[in-house]
């Protein structure tokens, strides 16, 4: 049984709803039942992610993020607590949603461009109208030539990054994205971390993006939501107070650095991270 | 290219192998003369499709015709089913249990009850093909369109598809190499059924040339008729894998080791 409309504990008053909040996470918990018993992906989640922001998701693996992801786009129904997308509680996925999955899941059948294109058909958008864009996307994230072959073609960095275009084809005001980095080379990552900073500071869509990469999630991020797991938690919310646009070389200054330490010193504290 | 050289030798090897067995066969027949009522020799045979090769070819076509009908009507009824059963829990408690445990009894002894039902014309025959044709078509259909990775759902789900567009763009085609996996071994089943019908009801078709010559104990006219079965069950087989390579450019099966854009 789920209790999707259920307010906060009653022993922890429910935070009143920012005006600015594009989605305000409540007390949101999620577990999954097994034969070894539940297991709690999510455990009292508090979080308002505000229009136009971005924040990143970091913690260990198995602590729920992507959990959590699904649970903001409407995909997995929270065991308790409540979601709020622009100040209506979810049922379902959101208008003008993007998401990038942690596995690529690009059709087989369909070539890059055409599994790009799957988002318009769905949304009953002429694709004719989008193709353009279409293109333009797949340009600009290094796929030029390849828009004809078909996803067993290509590198899983490359099939990554078709499915970013396949996410932002629709210019969706809300953007989750999963790990879609996670398979690329350093120096690749660099590249598209500066093309998704400047797609935002363009677009100014508010973002919610997992990672793995401490400094790319400093690098591109408004705030850092840091998570842990068993049951999964947020442990620690810190703001990144660093001038944009930013530029690769930020990553040298002081204040970089010091956020980097603050991060590691907090995983390395919880025994995540085995430094010396 | 290389590829067209591979199947060339590959067709080669077959014919090689066919051309040698008739041989060997041929030789046996002539040094340890078998009563002809046992085994005729291979060239006695073929002098015997010569006498009356209409004949034959009439037989042959009837019941491809039967065969055909059969596994069509197999393949739109079986489709339909399976996107029911995928579709609602109620139809697979009800129509999917009940057709699992109909495949457990042998269809085949259900004939004479199809004659009972509709005659001897050509109904039986197609119902009794139908009916043996169904059963792979609708469970590797079910699997085909059940076996979707979940997160191809959440990402049509994520843009607001209609549960028909997710059956359309995602469901079906993902489980066409399943279902056509289906559909090779219907294809076997509709010829079987087609035999079986007309062994009960037949007035015509290779059954009933089969019932005939051995009530003549005319072996090879018998062995005529096998053989006819035979190719028509080969060429109906490659067909159906020939509609599977046009339908299935991108499957794993038929990639070749260059990746050339199409
Ligand atoms: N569909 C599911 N059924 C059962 N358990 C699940 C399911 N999805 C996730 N879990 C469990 O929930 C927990 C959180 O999983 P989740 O995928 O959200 O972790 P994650 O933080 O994204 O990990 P990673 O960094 O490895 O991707 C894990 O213990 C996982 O086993
Ligand atoms: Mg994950």
């Amino acid at each position: 049984m789920t209790t999707n409309g259920m307010a906060a504990g009653p022993d922890r008053p429910p935070h009143p709803i920012a005006e600015a909040a594009y989605v305000a996470i409540r007390q949101v918990g999620k577990s999954y039942g097994s034969l070894k018993g539940a297991v709690h992906a999510l455990e009292g989640i508090d979080l308002d992610i505000r229009g136009g922001e971005f924040i990143s998701i970091l913690g260990p693996s198995g602590c729920g993020k992507s959990t959590l992801l699904k649970c903001i786009a409407g995909l997995e129904k929270p065991t308790s607590g409540q979601i709020q997308v622009q100040g209506k509680p979810l049922s379902g996925p959101p208008d003008r949603l993007g998401m990038v999955f942690q596995r690529d899941v690009l059709l087989d059948w369909r070539t890059v461009l055409d599994n790009v294109l799957i988002t318009a058909e769905f949304a009953h958008i002429p694709t004719a109208s989008v193709r353009e864009r279409a293109l333009q996307l797949l340009w600009r994230f290094g796929l030029k030539g390849y828009e004809d072959r078909h996803p067993w073609e290509l590198s899983g960095g490359m099939r990554q990054r078709a499915a970013i275009c396949r996410a932002l084809l629709c210019d969706p005001d809300l953007l989750l994205m999963d790990e879609p980095f996670g398979a690329l080379d350093a120096m690749t990552r660099d590249d598209l971390n500066l093309e998704l900073a400047r797609i935002w500071q363009d677009t100014r869509k508010t973002v919610a993006f997992v990672t793995h990469g401490i400094a790319e999630a400093i690098f591109l991020s408004d705030r850092v939501v840091m998570m842990d797991r068993n049951p999964g938690r947020i442990i620690e919310v810190i703001d990144i107070d660093l001038p944009r646009p930013r530029h690769l070389a930020v990553r040298e200054t002081a204040e970089f650095a010091h956020y980097v330490g603050h991060i590691r010193h907090l995983f390395t504290s919880l025994g995540l991270l085995k430094d010396g | 290219m290389m590829r067209r050289l591979q199947s060339l030798y590959e067709s080669g090897m077959v014919l090689i192998v066919l051309i040698g067995t008739l041989l060997l066969w041929e030789a046996a027949v002539f040094v340890l003369r078998p009563p002809p009522i046992i085994l005729p020799a291979p060239s006695q045979i073929w002098r015997e499709f010569l006498i009356t090769p209409g004949y034959f070819l009439q037989q042959s076509f009837s019941t491809l015709y039967t065969t055909v009908a059969g596994f069509v009507l197999a393949v739109a009824i079986g489709l339909a089913l399976a996107v029911g059963i995928v579709h609602s829990k109620f139809l697979e408690r009800t129509v999917y249990t009940l057709l699992v445990a109909l495949n457990s009894v042998p269809k085949v002894a259900l004939a004479p009850l199809f004659v009972l039902w509709m005659g001897t014309g050509i109904e039986p025959k197609i119902a009794i093909a139908l009916m043996l044709a169904l059963f792979s078509v609708v469970i590797d259909a079910v699997l085909g369109l059940r076996s979707v990775d979940p997160d191809m759902i959440n990402l049509a789900r994520a843009s607001r598809a209609s549960s028909f567009a997710i059956l359309r763009k995602i469901r079906l085609p993902n489980a066409l190499p399943s279902i056509f996996a289906g559909l090779k071994v219907a294809i076997s089943f509709a010829l079987v059924g087609t035999i079986v019908g007309e062994f009960v009801a037949g007035s015509e078709g290779l059954g009933f040339a089969i019932l005939t010559a051995q009530g003549q104990f005319d072996t090879p006219r018998v062995f005529v008729c096998l053989i006819l079965l035979g190719l028509l069950g080969t060429i109906l087989f490659y067909i159906v894998e020939f509609m599977e390579r046009l339908a299935l450019p991108w499957h794993v099966s038929q990639r070749t080791g260059h990746a050339a854009a199409p």
